[in-house]
């Protein structure tokens, strides 16, 4: 009987899985085009503004890495190594699509509307950084890992709902997030319901401390859309053009009423998961990071248009100077930002106060008016 | 006026407020084509359509994502959990979302969500779902806790909760469903929101309840008119926040209190109610403040559920304690 073939080979249906997930490359880390019919699609002067966007990102983080030390912050998730992922994603969104960021996702947010100094005041911990106008389509940064899935698919279900034409929802975690039950749950729903929901992963390596191999015995990321019958796709996160197009291409796809897609962006967090204490030393080595160091999608996209005559490291100074006198007047105007009330907190928790509101607020202008 | 159960008071409520606003969505699981488990929503999808009314994937965390989700998008979204034991599942989208909303934004954006979800023990239920969790719900800042004892109140209390722009948590009594028929107004109307009832008024004790204990309170009252004892008989209907100006009213009027409820005694509504009176109304007292509850176990199994549960001797005789303190 021990030599009887078994129904079904279970280690070939394991080998089998994931395999069929090819990252999406159009320039790969030596500068080298992959994919020219894509390039070909873009002007130097476009993909300039790409690069432009990374460095801005770039400096930001600088910016912000150097004000939460000197005390000038508060919260901050450092983005370096992320760019492409990030603004290669975002800016193939317009600014009517809805964004449901997470932590990590402040450049995204501030490039889909969020004035500079509203960002760093959330930083600071202090409401007027998510005090959001009407037109600013999106959500604050969420704090509980996955939970802006679940979110993202009602929003894409409502959009379904009002027949808003050329919008969708789009949302992102990281490697870790994908092990959350939300991060299923927002997919099978916006699947199940066939809403406009783009759902982006940003896999850069780490949960913190954990690595990714560590959260799961799935080969990708991106296989975990299959279970919910949407497709997925996984694209090289260091490449800004490759997920910049991947990324439109989901978008189409689902504003054209097919319903979500999933996409995992291969990247990696150069810096610590905060700037609380997260020491990468204790996780992870020197030669693990190097190669990813090398990887950097800002030395591609440089080297790429410096040989194409179309950017220069004068230009790049020039730009860095504008950018950084930017977020200086942002710190400025947080500055400026008036000393939290709590009676104004009170106010906030519902529109028509109950009797302890009520009450509480009184006793809070009594101390607020001394 | 018609004659109508507290079930179908709250369909009436629904279909009354899917009609009038055309931004109401109805949904959750099995609400749809069977119109939920316990005939809450029945014909509701038949007479607004699928677009309006609709069965979700089996996940109350995706239920209450989809809530915040839609809310954002302009809608007022009416979710369904099943059985109040399965909030669980859904308590991050409960109390770390959606009742954070208007707070967190600073009053850019709020989250007009009704959640119903029926509870109350005495039907010989599997287990998670009986459970009376009104107290983990209460701790919740920017979330009302409303459940009504009566098919008028059902109805009005869910009308005034859907027209809230704040999210609220409707609590229906599973044995009430169908044990109480009364005569209600065929047209909308409300209940207000955060507003005690004095359902029977009395000088000398007052029984502090809500839901299923208000009619086991008042049957206790009734008994205890006979010795000429007059028992006045609250309803809170909204269990958070609490309408302390009528409890405080009451006691400073008859001096004595019993606060009951069907939950364990700890960190329950009944113990808030105690506190208030205790933090404010101390000096009316001439006797402790009684309390009437579970033991603190675990909801019990179903074949020892009518020892477990508080009944109305239990009020009895706490009231009768109270009154020669």
């Amino acid at each position: 009987m021990d030599n009887e073939q078994p129904i079904v080979d279970f280690s070939a249906i394991h080998d089998a899985l994931g395999k069929n997930f090819e990252p999406v490359q159009v320039i790969d880390g030596q500068a080298k085009v992959v994919k020219p019919e894509i390039v070909a699609k873009y002007t130097n002067d476009q993909l300039v503004e790409f690069l432009k966007l990374m460095i801005w990102e770039r400096t930001l983080h600088q910016r912000s890495n150097a004000l939460t030390r000197q005390g000038r912050l508060g919260f901050y998730a450092p983005t370096e190594g992320q760019e492409a992922s990030e603004m290669g994603s975002n800016s193939a969104m317009k600014s009517t699509d809805v964004l449901m960021p997470a932590y990590r996702d402040i450049p995204q947010l501030i490039q889909h509307g969020l004035p500079v100094y509203k960002a760093f005041l959330w930083s600071r911990g202090h409401v007027l950084g998510n005090e959001y106008p009407e037109d600013l389509h999106a959500m604050p940064p969420q704090i509980i890992i996955g939970a802006q899935y679940v979110q993202a698919a009602g929003v894409a279900l409502g959009i379904k709902k009002n027949k808003t034409a050329d919008k969708v929802a789009y949302t992102y975690t990281g490697d870790g997030g994908t092990s959350q039950g939300d991060f299923y749950e927002g997919m099978n729903f916006a699947g199940a319901f066939q809403a406009p929901a783009v759902f982006i992963v940003q896999n850069n390596g780490y949960a913190i401390s954990v690595p990714r191999r560590k959260q799961t015995n799935a080969r990708t990321l991106a296989q975990k859309a299959v279970a919910a019958g949407i497709p997925s796709i996984q694209v090289d996160g260091m490449d800004f053009l490759a997920v910049h197009e991947v990324t439109k291409a989901a978008r189409d796809y689902a504003i054209a009423g097919n319903g979500p897609v999933m996409i995992e962006t291969l990247t990696y967090r150069f810096g610590p998961h905060t700037n609380a204490g997260d020491d990468p030393k204790r996780y992870r080595t020197k030669d693990e990071e190097q190669p990813w160091f090398d990887n950097d999608p800002l030395i591609r996209y440089r080297k790429y248009l410096t040989e194409q005559g179309a950017w220069s490291e004068a230009q790049e100074d020039d730009y860095v100077e504008q950018v950084k006198a930017d977020i200086k007047a942002a710190v400025k105007q947080a500055d400026d930002a008036p000393k939290q009330k709590i009676t104004e907190f009170l106010s906030n928790v519902f529109e028509e106060q109950p009797q302890n509101i009520q009450q509480q607020i009184t006793a809070y202008q009594a101390k607020e008016s001394k | 006026m018609s004659k109508k159960t507290y079930i179908q008071a709250i369909t009436d409520a629904l279909r009354l407020e899917l009609g009038s606003d055309d931004r109401t969505l109805l949904f959750g699981e099995d609400v749809g084509k069977n119109g939920g488990v316990f005939r809450a929503t029945d014909g509701l999808q038949a007479e607004f359509g699928e677009d309006r009314v609709f069965d979700t994937p089996l996940a109350e965390s995706g239920i209450g994502g989809l809530s915040i989700g839609l809310a954002l998008e302009g809608f007022r979204p009416i979710p369904e959990i099943q059985f109040l034991g399965f909030i669980f599942e859904t308590l991050d989208s409960i109390a770390g979302q959606m009742s954070r909303e208007r707070f967190r934004m600073g009053g850019t954006r709020h989250m007009p969500i009704t959640i119903r979800s029926p509870y109350g023990g005495g039907t010989h239920t599997p287990e998670m779902h009986a459970d009376s969790l009104e107290g983990y719900l209460a701790q919740i800042p920017g979330l009302r806790v409303v459940t009504p004892s009566n098919p008028y109140d059902a109805k009005g209390l869910l009308i005034a909760s859907i027209r809230n722009n704040d999210p609220v948590f409707f609590l229906e009594n599973l044995k009430l469903y169908r044990s109480m028929k009364a005569d209600i107004p065929d047209e909308a109307y409300t209940v207000p929101l955060d507003k005690a009832a004095v359902v029977r008024e009395g000088t000398d004790i007052s029984l502090i309840a809500y839901s299923a204990q208000v009619n086991q309170s008042l049957k206790v009252a009734e008994k205890l008119a006979k010795e000429g004892i007059s028992a006045e008989v609250i309803d809170l209907r909204t269990l958070s926040p609490l309408d302390e100006e009528t409890i405080l009213k009451s006691v400073e009027k008859t001096g004595r209190a019993v606060a009951i409820q069907e939950a364990q005694r700890q960190a329950g509504i009944a113990a808030n109610v105690a506190a208030l009176i205790a933090e404010k109304g101390a000096l009316y007292l001439s006797a402790p403040v009684g309390r009437v509850y579970a033991p603190d176990t675990v909801y019990p199994f179903g074949l020892a559920e009518d020892d477990w549960l508080p009944a109305e001797d239990e009020i009895e005789a706490k009231t009768r304690e109270i009154l020669t303190y």
